[in-house]
């Protein structure tokens, strides 16, 4: 082999080495638990990833940007979730009382079993839209590192707010009250 | 026992030996949970221990033991929570471009193998027929040398 073909070969190789890399690199910031969440926080409004799921409170699939016009509270959760347990009520009452004022409560079941899922809504008189994310990909797009997530979406598409771990003290729920009136303002 | 009677025996023990093994040939829990996968974790069920896992393995004992079979138990899995929970892709559809791919890459490899052990070799025996005949002189003095070294 020439001095030139072999150096081309290791050109190659390295390029090919760099290119893996740049792809591992690339993979792990897009999979950054909390990037999406974090952003919302400083205040940038990213775009939320939009879906399209399995409902599990009835029949049919639901997409997030068919609710364009509406703030939208996504609730990450799964029935094995503790935490999970804690704040379903009060998302409950949100739910209640604002889809009046065009607020959507829509929980997301990730990586759990359907039948769990409708026991819990059972169980803790959950009634708003709930969608099934059983591989998870949805929640991987959010960036959520952990169970319950929540995200409030404006009538834009932008996340106005996350809330990592459950809304469950008094300080929370102001602040999900406090985010959803400026979800509205948007 | 007369000898007909010995063979009628042998010959019903040795088919009733098999039966016995098909009808206690239910799936392994442990066998099926190092073949699924969590998909949290994403290492097969045997090795993870989050919540998931935990309920994987609960629905797996469950149905083996309401008598389902390995792949009606992998099908349940799959419809909750997608091919991503299977260890091994399934061999048809895009899950058989994971099976494809490596083979390709051998072939592919091996191809680059022979090519460049051939091209070594050629060059090689291009180099041996390169070489310049020895000078006399200095090839008698290398036969000079020899001699005497052997002498």
């Amino acid at each position: 082999m020439g001095y030139r073909a072999r150096l081309a070969a290791q050109g190659a190789a390295i390029g090919l080495v760099a290119l893996l890399f740049i792809l591992l690199a690339w993979s792990l910031l897009h999979r950054d638990g909390g990037s999406l969440a974090a952003a919302a926080n400083r205040g940038e409004r990213p775009t939320a990833p939009d879906f399209t799921l399995d409902r599990i409170d009835r029949d049919g699939k639901l997409t997030l940007s068919s609710l364009r016009g509406k703030v939208v509270v996504v609730n990450y959760w799964a029935s094995y979730c503790y935490p999970c347990r804690a704040e379903a009520p009060f998302l409950e009452d949100v739910w209640r009382g604002d889809r009046g004022r065009d607020v959507v409560v829509l929980g997301v079941d990730w990586q759990d079993f359907r039948g769990d899922a409708r026991r819990f809504m059972r169980r803790y008189d959950v009634s708003f839209p709930v969608v099934h994310d059983g591989p998870g990909d949805v929640g991987f797009d959010y960036g959520i590192t952990g169970l319950p997530e929540t995200y409030v979406i404006d009538r834009q598409g932008k996340v106005v707010e996350a809330f990592i771990g459950a809304i469950n003290t008094d300080e929370d729920r102001a602040r999900l009250r406090s985010a959803i009136a400026k979800a509205h303002t948007t | 026992m007369s000898v007909r009677g010995f063979v009628v025996l042998a010959v019903v023990l040795a088919t009733a030996v098999p039966a016995v093994a098909i009808a206690d040939g239910r799936p392994n829990a442990a066998d099926l949970e190092s073949e699924l996968v969590c998909p949290t974790c994403k290492t097969t069920l045997d090795q993870s221990d989050s919540p998931v896992a935990q309920r994987m393995k609960a629905f797996v004992r469950a149905r083996i033991a309401a008598g389902d079979s390995e792949q009606q138990i992998k099908d349940a899995l799959v419809d909750q929570f997608g091919e991503g929970v299977l260890a091994r892709p399934p061999r048809g559809g895009f899950g058989a471009l994971a099976w494809a791919l490596p083979l390709a890459a051998l072939g592919v490899g091996a191809v680059a193998v022979a090519f460049l052990v051939r091209a070594w070799s050629r060059r090689r025996v291009v180099e041996a027929h390169d070489e310049a005949p020895l000078d006399p002189r200095l090839e008698r003095l290398v036969d000079e040398e020899l001699a005497r070294f052997d002498g």
